[in-house]
């Protein structure tokens, strides 16, 4: 029969001292933290396994793949503008010296390197009717975004100008390839803020539950209910007109409830797991526990949100510069550039092309989000 | 708010327009600032201000945390006094034409609220017979249904900018087809003399703008309805029905359509702020009086009470649309009640 504690002999207090001094011997030393860190670098090998599950899931949705590409390739435009629309050409020999007057503008933009005098607004496609320039090889489209050609102001599509031209003669294929840039960097740069605040408001309200949690869910229920669209609309008129930034940060400044929300769900169920105790029980503190333990098993429906909210992003800015509130005018953008239709309604290459490439974009991000969904979503695996 | 350009001050006195009043520059000078008094523009917009400045007296750079002035501007400013009528419950005076600016919202809302309600009740319409459909047990996952949902998907990216101006330019008049009129919401020889025409050129007009208001809400919602379908289709009580042989008609619509509308409902309300930012855009571009339109105008001509006023009247719209539906939540569904259960 087994011995019953003494519980309340004095014997048996000191007994349960040794037992709690033993415990405190037992708290992590620096040894020990170390030795946990090459843990989780094993515990990576496991969700390596997850993420190669989730890439499998994705690729078996075709559509999804698909869009995947179309980003890649949105992306590879955006970086590639001036090479793919610029009025200089990549190469061109100029009185018997070689230039490459594309990479040089980049290094005279950094003041690394210097124009000559005589270069510095040269216009390239004058110099080489002129007979100045003896080769050059030109970028496909051989406009860049705001060169204005006022002889052709609203030309139809033609071998020229491939998809037209605008009110004041600007190339709308130039100005769509570096319209890119601007979506894709509100879209990326806004969703970054966005998910800064989402996650630490959506960490701190699940991971500490309470009154946090209460404070910071009813701000998130008060912005979900604000029509968001009048809300960026009347911050933009009130403030200040013409700064992408302030677009940006607008846009990030509004768009991280949805965020926050997948991140607080994902903290109420990690937070109760088995390795988060472990991790408490080790004396951890709150904020090495929410990074480096929390965080990490939570953030796959969080990037399903940031999917979908880059193309929310790059939708309300095109909007905005739709209505005209958005960038400053000299800023080409494809929201701008459909705006220019509604002042001609005969100008139909002014709607169809640029639309379509916000389209493009809004899609391929909801539909590469869609797919990341179904890819994460256990019921829907076989 | 002085930063933006157009000063709505110099507006009203003409100075900023072309054939202002040049002549007299102190005259205008001394107008301006007049106005600018009464409209409270000559207060700062918020209980303090931040001034960056980063060079010093002697043009040199600042170190970073000395280029921040802060300043606290006490009760004298734009929002406090502002907040205060709007408790009052006066919206003020639009600057554009001293008129209230309840009035002129309340002019515009029943037009926006129509055409928001129409498209939701047509959405609606259109997706549950949809999302019932692709639910159906053989079809879940057919080649069908898959490229029904996908093409839903799609449906529901499409930005409505680029559809609406579409619309105009290939249906509306353009070079190609002119079956439809591109704005406003009557004819030229409104009033028609009787009713039947003027409701007839009434259709005639809305016809492209509630497609576009409809387009993306219904694809969103079938959506969600196939959703929903699937999800009370795999529910116990739904295998009981079937098992006590009621035909799968009863089945689908009797116990699986009442019990997948529930979540639908939310949807709907939810979509609402969607609903009315989408306003805007489809307002401006076919020129209807809606509240879109007056915001975007009062927009330009930097009417401050207006465009502070319209948000103001959208935001409480939404709530009350979400208040219905928690209310209509509660008549559908038994289990859901705001009162304490008596026993």
């Amino acid at each position: 029969m087994p011995e019953e504690p003494k519980s309340y002999s004095p014997d048996s207090i000191e007994k349960i001292d040794d037992v709690a001094l033993d415990l405190q011997n037992d708290l992590p030393s620096q040894q020990e933290i170390e030795d946990e860190d090459k843990r989780s670098a094993s515990r990576k090998a496991v969700t390596e396994s997850y993420w190669s599950l989730v890439r499998h899931q994705f690729k078996k949705n075709r559509i999804a793949v698909i869009a995947l590409y179309t980003v890649y390739f949105l992306f590879a435009i955006a970086i590639f503008a001036d090479v793919l629309a610029n009025d200089k050409p990549l190469y061109a020999s100029y009185k018997g010296t070689v230039y490459f007057p594309v990479f040089k503008q980049y290094l005279a933009d950094l003041s690394i390197s210097r124009w000559s005098p005589d270069l510095v607004m040269a216009d390239w496609k004058e110099l080489e009717k002129s007979g100045d320039v003896k080769s050059a090889i030109w970028p496909p489209i051989r406009y860049a975004e705001s060169d204005e050609d006022l002889a052709n102001t609203l030309a139809a599509p033609s071998s020229d100008h491939l998809f037209g031209t605008d009110g004041i003669g600007r190339d709308v294929l130039a100005g769509m390839i570096h319209g890119s840039r601007i979506a894709l960097s509100i879209g990326f740069v806004s969703m970054f803020f966005a998910l800064f605040i989402g996650i630490l408001l959506g960490a701190l309200a699940g991971f500490y539950g309470g009154w946090v949690d209460i404070v910071i869910s009813r701000l998130i229920e008060a912005i979900l209910t604000l029509p968001l669209f009048f809300l960026i609309i009347t911050i933009v008129a009130m403030v200040q007109q013409g700064s992408i930034w302030l677009i940006m940060v607008i846009i990030g400044l509004t768009g991280w409830t949805g965020i926050a929300r997948f991140t607080r769900s994902e903290f109420l169920r990690v937070r109760n797991l088995d390795f988060v105790s472990a991790a408490t029980a080790l004396g951890f503190k709150d904020a090495r526990i929410v990074f480096r333990h929390v965080l990490p098993n939570s953030l796959a429906p969080v990037l399903v949100s940031a999917a979908f909210g880059i193309a929310a992003a790059i939708l309300t800015e095109a909007g905005l510069s739709f209505l005209g509130f958005g960038v400053p005018p000299t800023v080409v953008t494809w929201g701008s550039l459909l705006n220019d239709a509604r002042n001609d309604i005969h100008a139909w290459w002014l709607a169809v092309f640029p639309g379509f490439a916000i389209f493009l974009a809004v899609v391929s991000y909801n539909l590469v989000g869609d797919g990341l969904r179904d890819a994460l979503d256990p019921r829907l695996r076989d | 708010m002085q930063l933006a350009p157009g000063d709505p001050a110099e507006l009203k006195a003409g100075v900023g327009s072309e054939g202002g009043q040049r002549g007299n520059q102190q005259l205008n000078e001394q107008m301006i600032n007049q106005i600018r008094a009464q409209w409270h523009l000559d207060k700062p917009m918020w209980y303090w201000s931040i001034f960056t400045d980063d060079k010093d007296t002697n043009g040199m750079l600042k170190p970073l945390g000395e280029r921040f002035t802060f300043r606290w501007n006490g009760a004298a400013n734009q929002y406090q006094l502002w907040m205060v009528d709007l408790l009052k419950g006066d919206f003020g005076n639009s600057f554009q034409d001293q008129r209230p600016v309840l009035d002129k919202i309340g002019e515009r809302v029943p037009i926006t609220l129509t055409l928001a309600l129409i498209s939701e009740i047509l959405a609606f319409v259109i997706a549950v017979p949809i999302g019932i459909y692709s639910a159906q047990k053989q079809r879940v996952n057919s080649k069908l249904d898959k490229s029904v949902s996908t093409t839903l998907f799609i449906l529901y990216s499409l930005p409505v900018m680029w559809l609406g101006t579409m619309l105009i330019i290939f249906f509306g008049g353009g070079d190609f087809f002119a079956w439809f009129p591109n704005n406003g919401l009557h004819g030229n020889d409104y009033p028609y003399p009787t009713w039947w025409q003027n409701t007839g050129d009434l259709m005639w007009h809305i016809v492209l703008p509630i497609f576009c208001y409809t387009y993306s809400s219904f694809a969103f919602l079938s959506r969600q309805m196939r959703g929903s379908m699937l999800e009370v289709i795999r529910q116990d009580y739904i295998r009981t029905a079937r098992a006590k042989g009621l035909s799968e008609k009863i089945v689908v619509y009797k116990h699986a359509l009442r019990n997948s509308l529930i979540p639908i409902i939310t949807i709907m309300a939810g979509s609402l702020p969607a609903l009315i930012g989408g306003s805007f855009i489809v307002e401006t571009i076919f020129s209807i009086p809606g509240l879109g339109q007056l915001d975007f105008n009062a927009i330009i001509a930097r009417d401050f009470p207006l465009i502070r006023g319209v948000f103001v009247i959208t935001a409480v719209l939404t709530l009350v649309g979400i208040l219905i539906s928690d209310i209509v939540y509660s008549l559908i569904d038994p289990r859901i009640a705001f009162t304490k259960r008596g026993t």
